[in-house]
């Protein structure tokens, strides 16, 4: 007798002679006759309980029994159940995502029919989750190779980033046989091509580098769009790391020509720019190597319109950052680790003038890879294009103030 | 002396016990947190193949150890450009068929140190339900069939809860209750899970700190089980059900090789090693003794009868007497080291960073190393034994050593 013979499951797969004495039995009670309706279609009942989870684990006890259910279902409702990703949240998302693996693989492992066209369709159309496209992506690839590469170079702009770099990639890889055959010409176009569609750092510099050998100049500043024009004041106080939670002057007025008591004497704002490559903002320049010390680095965004963006920060030290007088987030963590893009703040840029404020703290090691104080962060898009239309920078005279960093 | 010639003359690899929860090694460093599995012995050589008795390919890195439920082995991987994809795989025992892949994606950091991985921390079991952690703080529960039971982001729940370097503490289970000590510089806690529904039943702060060590399930006989959270403050005991402070040891402790612990005695890295034994409810631990000859570096203590063995990174292995710490002897093995050896009967089996595979006899009078096999990858998760044989994970690789 199969499962679906039997009149009722319990939500581990077992017959339930007693209905409804637990909650997790109520929730699959009413769960199973939706898996049995089997369609595309039909679903919806079961995805629910997985698109309800939320944080510290609300809605996991109804969507184990869900996950269970929806799971079983045929092949022909993974694109309905991908397209029921859409919207969800993150650990929503691998709930849905995990049950479509599972079907995926029952599917195959049964011989079933593979809804491979309807996939492609679901991939085609942007608008779908990235993981679940992703997924539908590595699906037909795990198929058909050649067929999933034919897809990639009309994925060079695609919105989900993992599809893009799997596109860049196939460009990197045929350029670099280009290169190697001798075709200088054809490899450079190829590379500057991939170049102009790579979001991802390694990918970057997997391709700047041979463009170098091949006599090309890559503008790694500009193509990253880092923000290098800034002003600094410092140092304040960060004795046993308590100034990290101190509010220092620059955290209640940007007064650019303002005079505050800061750690051993008098401090005033100055200006910082960085030469950098990398977009590093070294702060040790101006102030010198100092420890147990604050500082504040200030600048101005100028967008010519109202629009989303990232500010991606880069930092080992510890970090605050105020977006127009709004704490984004900041963490209290020293000299662990530091990577381009390590932090990704979301923003809404306001058209006109805006405001960035970072905070910057060194603690009291004095190891040697402890003299870092910098920081590296440039504004992109929610995909990591930089922003380059827009005009950063304090505007000479230093004259700015704000009630609000 | 009758017992180490006894031991000589049995067998290699003799099964004594039946397949019972204890049979299991159900998370890191085995079910009792100390490197060895009743019952579970070592050869006493290993052939010239090294007993291989299967290998499967595995689709990412993992500094975790494979946990076992009867037939099944389970190991997690981490994968993937910026190592956002997370597996839990489930092999057959016997003969090394991968039974069940599952993949979820990270909600959590997945940066870390290029040594370590997202897949650092150990999984564990309670014997119906395979319980996987990952350094994103990603957690994640299966029955052993790879049904999903639950899953949760804890970075996403507490969002400042990350190391950049990697976070590697392992899950430990008891009384129904999971905990997950996720502790570094932002924001530390500790969550008593439960394992039915993977929602919290008590949350604690814990210091502000960096911290790679696991926690220990504290057992014995007449006293309440335990779970010992080790930090650089020391060594906090707590109720599994509530969080309740038990007692608290505040000298201070590794915060990378983890506490064992044998019969309710734990031996924490501590001023080197410093046995603790719990007394009465709400009452301090008594120091059954202090050692700065025992200094454990990245690998953790091993406890076997009567002897505890540390190791630094280098390899230089140290074994001292249980009841009083005295150093006994030092014996220099091939490093570095990461993982934590195991042990029984006798023998003691270590992997080095290059996969190297060596075994020690712990009855010669200075301790001999009497095999070695290479497995040519690199090896940075603690081995796993069993009764039926020695598990080890590669950054590749499944390995199953038979017994002859």
């Amino acid at each position: 007798m199969s499962q679906r013979d039997h009149p009722f499951h319990g939500p581990f797969g077992k017959p339930c002679p007693a209905l409804f004495r637990s909650l997790e039995s109520l929730v699959a009670g009413l769960l199973v006759g939706a898996a049995l309706w089997g369609t595309a279609a039909d679903i919806a009942p079961l995805v629910e309980p997985l698109r309800a989870v939320g944080p510290e684990g609300r809605g996991n006890a109804a969507a184990g029994p869900a996950w269970r259910q929806l799971s079983s279902q045929p092949p022909s409702t993974l694109p309905a159940l991908l397209a029921s990703m859409d919207g969800a949240n993150d650990i929503s998302a691998n709930y849905l995502r995990s049950a479509a693996e599972v079907i995926l693989q029952k599917g195959q492992a049964q011989g079933a029919a593979i809804p491979y066209a309807e996939l492609e369709s679901f991939l085609s159309e942007t608008r779908h989750d990235r993981r679940a496209r992703r997924f539908a992506y590595e699906t037909i690839l795990a198929h058909d190779p050649a067929a999933a590469a034919a897809l990639l170079p009309g994925m060079l702009d695609d919105p989900a980033m993992e599809l893009r770099r799997d596109a860049v990639g196939q460009l990197i890889d045929k350029a670099g046989k280009l290169q190697s055959g001798g075709s200088t010409n054809e490899a450079v176009a190829l590379f500057q091509k991939a170049l102009h569609h790579a979001r991802d750092v390694d990918q970057i510099e997997a391709i700047t580098a041979p463009l170098r050998k091949l006599g090309q100049s890559p503008d790694l500043a500009s193509l990253f769009g880092w923000v290098r024009s800034w002003k600094v004041i410092g140092p304040f106080d960060n004795t046993k790391r308590e100034g990290y939670d101190k509010a220092f002057p620059p955290e209640r007025e940007i007064k650019l020509d303002g005079v505050y008591d800061g750690k051993g004497g008098k401090v005033h704002w100055g200006d910082l720019e960085s030469r950098d490559d990398y977009g590093k903002v070294d702060v040790n320049l101006p102030l010198g190597k100092l420890k147990e010390t604050i500082a504040y680095c200030y600048t101005e965004v100028r967008s010519e319109r109202a629009q989303p963006a990232e500010i991606r920060l880069g930092c080992k030290n510890a970090w605050k950052v105020w977006f127009n007088g709004r704490l984004l987030f900041g963490r209290d963590e020293y000299h662990r680790n530091e990577e381009i893009d390590q932090y990704r703040l979301p923003v809404e840029l306001q058209a006109g003038r805006n405001t960035l404020l970072v905070k910057l703290g060194q603690n009291e090691q004095v190891e040697e890879w402890t003299v870092e104080w910098e920081f590296r962060l440039r504004i992109t898009d929610p995909l990591g294009t930089p922003l380059r239309s827009l005009k950063v920078g304090v505007p000479a005279p230093t004259t700015a103030s704000t009630a609000r960093p | 002396m009758i017992s180490s010639l006894h031991t000589r003359l049995l067998l290699p690899w003799v099964a004594l016990l039946p397949l019972v929860a204890d049979a299991n090694w159900t998370q890191f460093r085995g079910p009792d947190g100390n490197g060895t599995l009743a019952g579970a012995t070592l050869p006493s050589s290993l052939p010239a193949d090294g007993g291989v008795a299967w290998k499967a390919s595995l689709p990412g890195r993992g500094l975790s150890c494979p946990v076992t439920v009867g037939d099944k082995v389970f190991v997690t991987c981490s994968s993937g450009p910026r190592q956002t994809r997370l597996h839990v795989l489930c092999f057959r025992a016997s003969d090394g068929t991968k039974l069940w892949e599952r993949t979820v994606l990270a909600t959590g950091r997945t940066m870390c140190h290029e040594k370590t991985c997202v897949a650092a921390p150990s999984p564990t079991t309670d014997g119906e339900r395979v319980f996987a952690l990952y350094s994103s703080n990603d957690l994640v529960c299966f029955d052993l069939d790879g049904n999903l039971l639950w899953f949760r982001g804890l970075t996403h729940d507490y969002p400042n809860a990350s190391n950049s370097l990697g976070m590697s503490s392992s899950l430990v289970v008891a009384e129904g209750v999971l905990l997950a000590q996720v502790e570094n510089d932002t924001e530390s806690f500790a969550a008593g899970i439960d394992v039915r529904t993977g929602v919290n039943l008590w949350k604690l702060d814990r210091p502000k700190m960096a911290n790679w060590c696991s926690p220990v399930v504290i057992r014995s006989a007449g006293r309440p089980t335990l779970f010992g959270l080790q930090s650089g403050k020391g060594l906090l005991a707590v109720e599994p059900k509530t969080g309740g402070t038990a007692w608290n040891y505040t000298e201070g402790a590794s915060t990378v090789a983890s506490s064992a612990v044998r019969a309710g005695v734990i031996y924490a890295p501590s001023h080197g090693i410093t046995a603790l034994e719990p007394g009465s409810p709400g009452q301090p631990p008594s120091q059954l003794w202090r050692s700065s000859q025992l200094r454990p570096g990245t690998p953790s203590p091993v406890v076997l009868e009567d002897r505890i063995y540390v190791m630094n990174d280098a390899g230089v292995l140290t074994a001292g007497e249980l009841a009083t710490g005295k150093r006994l002897w030092q014996l220099r093995l091939k490093g570095p080291f990461s993982s934590t050896p195991v042990a029984g009967a006798n023998r003691l089996l270590a992997v080095n960073e290059k996969g190297l595979v060596q075994l020690v006899d712990l009855a010669k009078p200075e301790g001999e190393v009497v095999s070695e096999f290479d497995l040519g990858q690199t090896v940075l998760g603690t081995p796993s034994l069993t009764e039926g044989g020695v598990y080890i994970r590669s950054d590749a690789q499944l390995w199953k050593l038979r017994k002859p």
